[in-house]
């Protein structure tokens, strides 16, 4: 391989800012190049709708500045890539400037999903943290469209900075893509606890002018801030405009399991990419966790290891004082094992049709569930099946569990 | 000079496993390893501060409960992002059943 062309990186988010420091890791020394498109040095994510929102912390870094410069990166910052010219495996950036590229990675993220409605704002960058945060004052009266992770987050985060807040969902409960129903409703007392009004199987009509929402029920709501958490589009543009295969289902960019492209030289990971998985077939995930493991894979892939990405996803949300944290995923399960221990904590365990543990959902005060679910994640990753009694039974260790799936070979 | 402080029984640290221990304000790990060896490292993953007795010890790696940064608490050593300072770590002795660290 030329050392003259750069691995060249999309996206500055925590995929791609991590990913450039694994190619490091990985062992290429020459050039790499980091394009982001906001003027901001990367951060992480996940603060944004937490601490950062409720004024308890600044924005979080990935990496800090010093160690891009040790690594040797040249960060280009607030410029969007806008082409790339895959006849001489070229970057074209919104400037003009082209940068030729040896491997070109795609981690180009996800946006907030936009409603047709007029006068609502949205949480995905910094920019929008910090400008939504100066809103949030004791007192306001806020509406969050959308009872998924982000916007329940942003709901806690409200309550705790004195807001009087009302969370509008349209599905008939909270959380409903996202974990099982027993979960979601400690997460919904939660909230009702914390004063917030839960409105599920409401949806939004209108936004009038001064933050009246007017809900599909016929009642209206006054609002001071209006803000939706409504899912998030994944960017693919930059890939569809170079003729990349994109998944019609999924509506990402389509690679396959080494993460590469319909292009050779071109890669794409974290939330803009579909992705396929040998437990769970062809996905794409919305999530830190993954956009972090898919970093690891495509710089790795990035330089020819030729290594299938296999890591089992994990997700959480922090929200008061609860956690919650959810291994694999619980759509793919037929059956459900729930295990209680003496202290109350449930996980529910989802199993597939032939015994396969497929997910882990669990919610508690502070880390309670934080062991259990990562020995869930270990125990899916072995593709352990557990026999469902030893599952439900607390006294059974999972520890166990897992010791007697990695020696009992399961079938592939 | 090494201040020897009382920490916990041995009994109440379980075989590959963590245990919380406080001392003047301050947090503490302390370990058994599988082959019966205890250790201690400072009590708050480096990462984000969270607190490393809620996670999980296999082997000679405790991993932080809420962003799986993980470490060898023997040594400390962070083992990879967002891991990525090492842990302090603290010398232990045992006496009498009794788990003493040295601040």
């Amino acid at each position: 391989m030329s050392t003259e062309r750069a691995m060249v990186v999309v996206g500055a988010g925590e995929c791609g800012a991590r990913a450039v420091f694994e190619l490091r890791d990985a062992g290429w020394t020459g050039p790499i190049t980091l394009v982001g498109a906001e003027d901001v040095h990367p951060y992480e994510r996940p603060p944004l709708s937490k601490a950062v929102l409720t004024g308890d912390a600044a924005p979080v870094p990935v990496r800090d500045a010093d160690a891009l410069r040790e690594a040797d990166v040249e960060f280009v910052a607030g410029v969007a890539a806008s082409d790339i010219d895959r006849d001489r495996n070229e970057l074209v950036l919104a400037d003009g400037r082209r940068i030729p590229y040896e491997r070109l990675l795609l981690a180009t993220g996800a946006s907030a999903r936009r409603l047709p409605l007029f006068g609502v704002s949205y949480l995905r960058s910094q920019a929008d943290a910090l400008a939504l945060r100066d809103r949030l004052r004791p007192g306001a009266r806020v509406g969050v469209i959308g009872g998924g992770f982000i916007g329940l987050e942003l709901a806690a985060s409200a309550t705790a900075r004195g807001c009087a807040v009302t969370v509008v969902e349209a599905e008939p409960r909270l959380l409903s893509r996202a974990v099982p129903a027993e979960v979601a409703a400690v997460v919904a007392d939660r909230h009702e606890q914390a004063g917030v009004d839960v409105r599920c199987g409401t949806g939004v009509a209108a936004v009038r002018d001064r933050g009246v929402l007017e809900l599909t029920t016929g009642e209206t709501l006054d609002c001071d801030v209006v803000v939706a958490g409504v899912g998030a589009v994944p960017e693919t543009a930059l890939a569809k405009n170079a003729g990349l295969a994109i998944d019609n289902v999924e509506n990402g960019v389509r690679v396959d399991d080494r993460l590469r492209t319909s292009d050779p030289d071109i890669f794409a990971a974290g939330d803009c990419c579909s992705f396929p998985h040998p437990l769970y077939g062809r996905i794409r995930l919305e999530a830190w966790r993954n956009a972090h493991d898919h970093a690891v894979t495509a710089a790795r892939n990035l330089l020819d290891a030729d290594e299938p990405h296999t890591a089992v996803p994990w997700f959480w949300s922090d929200q008061y004082d609860l956690n919650l944290q959810i291994a694999g995923l619980p759509d793919a399960a037929t059956s459900e094992v729930v295990r209680q221990r003496s202290d109350g904590v449930e996980t529910r365990f989802g199993l597939g049709a032939d015994g396969t543990l497929l997910s882990a959902a669990a919610v508690g005060t502070g880390n309670a569930v934080a062991k259990d679910v990562r020995l869930a994640e270990m125990l899916i990753a072995a593709r352990a099946m557990p026999d469902p009694a030893s599952l439900a039974d607390p006294d059974t260790a999972l520890k166990a569990l897992l010791r007697a799936a990695k020696s009992t070979p399961q079938p592939a | 000079m090494t201040q020897w402080i009382a920490a916990c029984g041995v009994d109440d640290v379980d075989e590959e496993d963590v245990l919380p221990f406080q001392h003047d304000g301050v947090d503490y790990a302390i370990y058994r390893s599988p082959d019966d060896t205890f250790y201690a490292t400072a009590g708050h993953c480096t990462h984000e501060r969270e607190l490393l007795c809620d996670g999980l010890v296999m082997d000679r790696v405790i991993e932080c409960p809420k962003h799986n940064g993980r470490f060898d608490y023997a040594t400390g050593k962070a083992l990879g992002a967002p891991a990525l300072v090492d842990l302090r770590t603290y010398p232990v002795k045992v006496e009498n059943d009794t788990i003493y660290i040295g601040v």
